[in-house]
Formats: structure tokens, C-alpha cells, sequence
């Protein structure tokens, strides 16, 4: 049993575990992921790892609450306990001295974006962060992330908070400042992604992405999570989960990240009606 | 009828039928099939066993069972004495009594079987060890604590088997799962209907007891590599039984949509994650109205028949050889026919089609016609040139085979691999290229039967033990 020691709500229906699991955060890397279920009815959900504590034995999650497993997860609070949490899975980001780097984080994508640019700046590297969200409320880890920047740039899609536009909007801005940058790293909903790589291929600058595909076991077992890249089969679980945002087939992907939608609805549903109370009560979810 | 007046006792010519549920009831649900052996069954089938002094059965038994020892202590109704007999050389009866090929291991060597049908050693196998489970388990013997401990990664049937022998010769001895509860393929794999997943924790109960500690959600590779087990972690040898979890496609265009899965996916949903109980169990499938496994391996049978569970109104078994050839064995065929598999024999799909919101609709396959034998000694597919047809389904099981899980080898230092991935060790030991760390089951054969993987758990737990002692 892994039990959360602390739980922020960062935005409605934005929350952040930090979770007691040692042999986890020993290991943990930027760019990783772990896999929980919270009990023993419960699906595997991956999730990026948004941060860590090696000397405390933690790892910190950032999810938004939209599934069943979700939601319920969002009902549990500080005390409570996961049954099951394994990781760090995937490969861990590629880090080392570029130069010059641009680090975007879209709405939940900023959570796993800031490890990635705070050891990116450790590597000796000037990093441009660019985090974005729908709204001012849905924004989070700002000065986190200035911490981890050599610059930080934000923006809200609709004008409440500092600056009407799209992450993608800053990153041009940001690409035709700079001329010298060398990669980007862009995670955040597919078509945030998507629309980074078709931007950044316009300028030939090499972006890496994260992928958050649907996932059984995670260790490549199962082949639930495969993408094409550059026309090859890859289980974002193992050979990933970050790859060339510029041969990733983002449209097999959002088609992919759909396949369960009717039996997510579904269970939304059944959860809602049996948990009408959006509790943060940690009265336990779904029992 | 053996006839004449040499046997001192009238043998029966056909083994004791196995009670099981009707096939069109049981194909919609996952209860097991096989009910087991009554009393009067198992005691009926044990006096079949002639008792040969040289046990030509045993020859067949990968970890060794004392076959007519047990055999002869069921004839007695002393089951307490039987599965004794049984756990000395098998940890895990109630599995193996389920899932072992007998017809072509103990059984195929059985006296009686050279004129009439074999003893049913696996069906008495499974009621000494059910007999068990049911009346509680018997202490075994432990040795005194030899102060040697040994990680083995993944609980699978090697991992499990090496455990229990080297626990029970006094060594501290820690498994490592990947996975939320451990059994590896006995768990994720193979069907409840075939093997009730109760049935399986009993028996890792039962090496719990033996001192066994079982760490679950623990990846070796991942969280710690097997260097830091053996550097620091405690440990004085490695068993890596990770298996063949790594599942291979046909690689053909159309693999990746929507309603394509991997054998290992769909069983693993539906066994391990209980899909068939969704949405009382969180993990969803999805079944179409007709489904089209391909393979003709027991995995692919387990496929076909799931899906029938599942509520496929169609559950077909595409094979390029025809049925002489198919490697599942016969029982599973006859069960899968039984529940209403329908198979294409000579068939292979060449591409997958799919609609605009890229669901499968369709296979474009081809015919084939039997060849000269391959390597496998079996008739290889040769495909007829213009014999292309379209099929239509609405999900497709690739059940081709899985290779060696790459997360252990990768990271570890100094093993040797071949270009496989599987493991090099020496099967007479399990020992690899790394001295301490030994390797047994599908990682170092490819995709085999449970049994196998328990024999060289067993090999290199007897290995494990020498090493320790410094022996070797």
C-alpha cells in the first residue's frame, strides 16, 4: 500500500499526490512515468511523474480529474492509500547540454514538463519554459517552473492571465528571438502537441514529446500503448514514453486515446450517480 | 480389454471420463471447465496405474514426480499422503494437474497407454492437490536457515518453483513481480475457465508459507537492476524467470487499429484485470460480433474461447497450416470446438481494413496449401498466388507468439543474449554468462509450457544451491 502524504488541489478538479513510495523515487528520473490502481476493482492508469524526492521518498503526481479512475482518485486524500504504484517506468528523458532549449507545458502537460526543464537547466543548458492554459484558474506551478527556467513566458488561451494565445503562439515568438535554440520538449493534450510539431518542423527544430497512450502493464507486455514513429511500431511504454514529436502519427494516436470512450462514459456515469457528492471528504470514492 | 489372465487385476481400457460443465452453457461463462474427479473417480483411476517398477511415466515428467508413489497412495484414499508425495517434486500440483500437456509428458509414457488409454495422472494429480486445498495444507519441511539469500525475478511458473526449492532448502529466498499479484502467465494468461485464479494464489499461498517473500509491483530493471541486487541489495545469486512476455505481430498494414490486440492484451484484461466484470471491475474491453484469433497455439484457443465469454457472436481461429499441424493441444482444440470456435485453417491475413474512424471492419487474407516440412518437422504454409479473399470481423487477436521481455536483459551487465533476446544459460544448470545469476523458462527457451519453466526453475534452484555452497 502506498499512502498519499499530500494532496493540493490545484485547480478545480487539478490535483497534486505526493505519494510515499522509496524505492520508486530512488530511481525516478524526469520523463518517467509510474502506474497505480487504487484498489482492487481498479484499472492501471499511468501517470507522468511531475516530481520527486529521493531523500524523502516520494513522488509527486499531477492528474485532471476526467475518467472514472480519476474521479475517484480526486475523492481520495491525504492519509488515504493507493493499493498499488510501480515505476519509474519508461526510458528517462535524454538530458544533456544542448545549448539552447525551449520547454513547453500545455495545461496538465506542465506537471511532467518541469522536471525535464529543471534538469535540462542542471545540464548547463539555457531553457526557455512556455506554460499555457485554458484559463487563469487551470494555471499552475508558475514560479515552480520560473525556478526551473532561465525564463519563463506564460500565456491563457482566453486573456485571463497575462496574455490572450496559444502556447504555440509564444513558441514562435520564442523560436524567432532565440535562433540558436536546438530542442524542444512540448507535453501537454495531442493536439497541443500536434500543433507544436507541425510549428517547430516548420523551423527544422527537433521536438520531443511525451506520449500518454492507454496502458495495461507498462512494461511491455501487452502492446496496448503502440504508436507509429517514422512508420515503425513502438510501445510508448518501453521504447518511450517520449519520442520525435515530428514522426510521431499523432492521428493514429488521437484515434488510439479513444478506443474505450463508450465504456469510459459508461463508468463515469455509474460513478456519478453512486458518488453524486464531488467529495473531498476522503471518505474513500467508490467502495 | 487387456483380456487374458496375466494382469492380476481387470484394467478398464479408458480412463475415467473428466465431469465438465456443457459446452453451450459454459461458453458463456468463465466457471472452470473441468469439474474434477469425484472420490470414487480419482480411487477408480488411481487402481488403473499398474505400479511398472521402472515407472516409464516418470521419464516424461519434467520436475521428476514419483508417479506411481502417488498414484498408489490415491488408490489407498490416503490423498494426505499422495500430495505429499506430489509437493516433493512439484510446487505446484493444483497448476500442473490443469494446465500440463500429460499426453505428451507422464502420460504419453504410460504402460497401459500402448494399448488402451493412459492413467489420467494429471486428473488424479489435481484432485490430491484440490483434496489439499480443501482440507487445509500440510506444513512441509524446511531446512534451517542457510544465512544465503536469493532475489528471483518474475513469479512465474520457473520463478515460483525456483523459490519453493531453494526456500525449502533453508535459503532466505525474495520473488520480484512486475505485476499487482504474482503468477506471472498462470495469472495474466491463461483463463480463469481453464484455471481459476484462486487456485493459483492458494498455491503462492502455500510457498508463503514455506518463507517465500513475494514483492509485488517490483520491476527489475526499473527499479533496481539485478547488479544492485547482487552489489548491496543483499543477494547472493539471481534467478531471472521473466518469461515471454513480449508479444509479437504479424507486421502487416492495419496492425494498429482500433480492435487489434495482442493475445497478451486481451487476456490480460480479461484475467488478470477481470474485464469480463466490467463495470464492476474498473478495466474495460472491447468484444465485437466476430472475432478472428490468429495463431493455432493454446494462447490462440484461450483467445477463441475468451471472446466467446466475452459475448463475440462469432469467435473464429485463423491458422496457415491446417489442423494436423496447429500446436495447441488436442484438448483445448476439442473444447474450443466444443464451445463453437469455428476455424479457418490455410488462412493468413495479409492486411488489416479499417473504417474512417480506423475501427477494424475486414482482414484481406490468403489461402495456403501445405509444403514440404519446415525445421519444425510440420508441413510448412505455402501461399496460393491470387487466392486473396476479404473476411470480415471486428476484432482481431494476433496469438503468434511472444518473445523474451528485453527490460532484464537490457540492464544487465554481462549477460549474455542471443539475437532472439533470450538468455544464454546452460540448460543442465541455469547458470549464464554472469557468474551468481542463473535463468530458466520462456526467457531462455522462447514460449514453452508451464511445466518446462517449472522444470528449469527446479534445475537451477538444485544449481543455486551448489553455488552457494560453494560448490561450483
Amino acid at each position: 500500500m502506498y499512502r498519499i502524504v499530500r494532496r493540493e488541489l490545484l485547480a478545480p478538479t487539478l490535483n497534486l499526490f505526493e505519494i510515499e513510495a522509496p524505492l520508486v523515487a530512488r530511481k525516478a528520473m524526469a520523463g518517467q512515468f509510474v502506474i497505480l490502481r487504487i484498489n482492487g476493482e481498479g484499472e492501471r492508469i499511468p501517470l507522468t511523474i511531475a516530481d520527486f524526492d529521493r531523500a524523502g521518498g516520494t513522488i509527486t503526481c499531477v492528474f485532471q480529474e476526467v475518467g472514472k479512475t480519476t474521479k475517484e482518485l480526486g475523492a481520495l486524500g491525504e492519509g488515504d492509500f493507493l493499493q498499488d504504484f510501480v515505476g519509474p517506468l519508461g526510458l528517462p528523458s535524454h538530458v544533456e547540454n544542448y545549448g539552447s532549449v525551449i520547454c513547453v507545458g500545455g495545461g496538465v502537460g506542465v506537471a511532467p514538463v518541469f522536471p525535464i526543464a529543471r534538469a535540462l537547466k542542471e545540464a548547463g543548458n539555457e531553457v526557455v519554459g512556455i506554460i499555457g492554459a485554458r484559463t487563469k484558474e487551470l494555471l499552475f506551478w508558475e514560479e515552480k517552473m520560473r525556478s526551473a527556467c532561465s525564463e519563463l513566458r506564460v500565456t491563457t488561451d482566453d486573456g485571463s492571465y497575462v496574455r490572450k494565445g496559444f502556447v504555440t503562439d509564444l513558441l514562435r515568438e520564442a523560436i524567432e528571438e532565440k535562433k540558436n535554440t536546438s530542442l524542444c520538449v512540448a507535453i501537454g493534450p495531442l493536439p497541443m502537441m500536434r500543433a507544436v510539431c507541425s510549428l517547430t518542423r516548420e523551423y527544422g527544430l527537433k521536438t520531443i514529446v511525451s506520449l500518454n497512450s492507454i496502458m495495461v502493464d507498462g512494461t511491455g507486455m501487452c502492446g496496448c500503448c503502440r504508436v507509429t514513429v517514422g512508420g515503425e511500431t513502438k510501445f510508448a511504454c518501453v521504447d518511450g514514453p517520449e519520442f520525435d514529436g515530428h514522426l510521431v502519427d499523432f492521428e493514429e494516436m488521437a484515434r488510439r486515446a479513444v478506443i474505450y470512450k463508450p465504456q469510459e462514459q459508461l463508468a463515469v456515469a455509474r460513478y456519478v450517480e453512486n458518488h453524486g457528492h464531488n467529495c473531498s471528504c476522503s471518505c474513500g470514492g467508490g467502495r | 480389454m487387456t483380456g487374458g489372465s496375466k494382469p492380476k487385476k481387470i484394467i478398464e481400457p479408458k480412463k475415467n471420463p473428466m465431469p465438465s460443465q456443457d459446452p453451450f452453457l459454459r461458453a458463456k461463462n468463465f466457471n472452470e471447465v473441468a469439474l474434477g474427479y469425484t472420490e470414487q473417480a480419482v480411487v477408480a483411476e488411481a487402481n488403473r496405474c499398474l505400479q511398472c517398477k521402472n515407472a516409464p511415466c516418470r521419464q516424461g515428467c519434467p520436475v521428476e514426480v514419483d508417479i506411481p508413489a502417488f498414484i498408489g497412495l490415491a488408490a489407498e484414499r490416503d490423498f494426505a499422503g499422495a500430495i505429499k508425495k506430489l509437493k516433493e517434486k512439484n510446487a505446484l500440483p493444483a497448476v500442473c494437474g490443469r494446465v500440463c500437456p500429460q499426453e505428451s509428458q507422464c502420460e504419453k509414457y504410460c504402460t497401459l497407454g500402448k494399448k488402451n488409454e493412459p492413467v489420467a495422472i494429471g486428473r488424479i494429480e489435481r484432485y490430491c492437490a484440490d483434496w489439499e486445498l480443501a482440507n487445509g495444507v500440510l506444513p512441509q519441511q524446511v531446512n534451517p536457515p542457510t544465512g544465503k539469500s536469493v532475489a528471483v525475478v518474475g513469479s512465474g511458473p520457473a520463478g515460483l518453483t525456483c523459490a519453493a526449492d531453494l526456500a525449502k532448502l533453508g535459503h532466505e529466498v525474495t520473488v520480484f513481480e512486475a505485476l499487482h499479484v504474482p503468477g506471472g502467465v498462470l495469472m495474466y494468461g491463461i483463463p480463469e475457465f481453464r484455471l481459476p485464479k484462486k487456485v493459483v494464489q492458494a498455491e503462492i499461498n502455500n510457498l508463503k508459507n514455506l518463507g517465500v517473500n513475494i514483492e509485488v509491483n517490483a520491476v527489475v530493471g526499473k527499479f533496481a537492476v539485478v547488479d544492485e541486487l547482487l552489489n548491496g541489495g543483499g543477494f547472493d545469486a539471481v534467478f531471472i524467470g521473466t518469461g515471454a512476455g513480449l508479444p509479437y505481430f504479424m507486421n502487416i498494414p492495419g496492425e494498429n487499429a482500433c480492435g487489434v490486440y495482442s493475445a497478451n492484451e486481451f487476456l490480460t484484461r480479461t484475467n488478470l484485470m477481470k474485464a469480463y466484470r466490467f463495470p464492476d471491475a474498473d478495466t474495460p474491453i472491447r468484444v465485437g460480433d466476430k472475432v478472428a484469433v490468429l495463431g493455432g497455439g493454446n494462447v490462440a484457443m484461450d483467445a477463441a474461447r475468451t471472446a466467446l465469454r466475452l459475448g463475440a457472436k462469432e469467435s473464429w481461429i485463423v491458422y496457415r497450416r491446417s489442423k494436423n499441424e496447429l500446436p495447441a493441444r488436442h484438448e483445448e482444440v476439442e473444447h474450443a470446438e466444443e464451445e463453437g470456435v469455428k476455424f479457418a485453417f490455410l488462412t493468413s491475413p495479409t492486411r488489416i481494413i479499417y473504417n474512417s474512424d480506423y475501427w477494424v471492419i475486414a482482414m484481406e487474407c490468403l489461402q495456403y496449401k501445405l509444403g514440404e516440412p519446415d525445421a519444425s518437422g510440420r508441413r510448412s504454409p505455402v501461399p496460393i498466388p491470387g487466392s486473396e479473399f476479404v473476411m470480415d470481423v471486428d476484432t482481431v487477436v494476433v496469438a503468434i507468439g511472444q518473445g523474451p521481455n528485453p527490460l532484464v536483459p537490457r540492464t544487465t551487465k554481462g549477460l549474455e543474449c542471443n539475437k532472439k533476446g533470450n538468455i544464454v544459460a546452460d540448460l543442465a544448470t541455469g547458470a549464464t554468462s554472469k557468474p551468481g545469476v542463473f535463468a530458466g523458462g520462456d526467457v531462455v527457451t522462447g514460449a514453452a509450457t508451464v511445466i518446462l519453466a517449472m522444470g528449469a526453475g527446479r534445475t537451477a534452484a538444485k544449481a543455486i544451491h551448489a553455488y552457494l555452497n560453494g560448490d561450483s
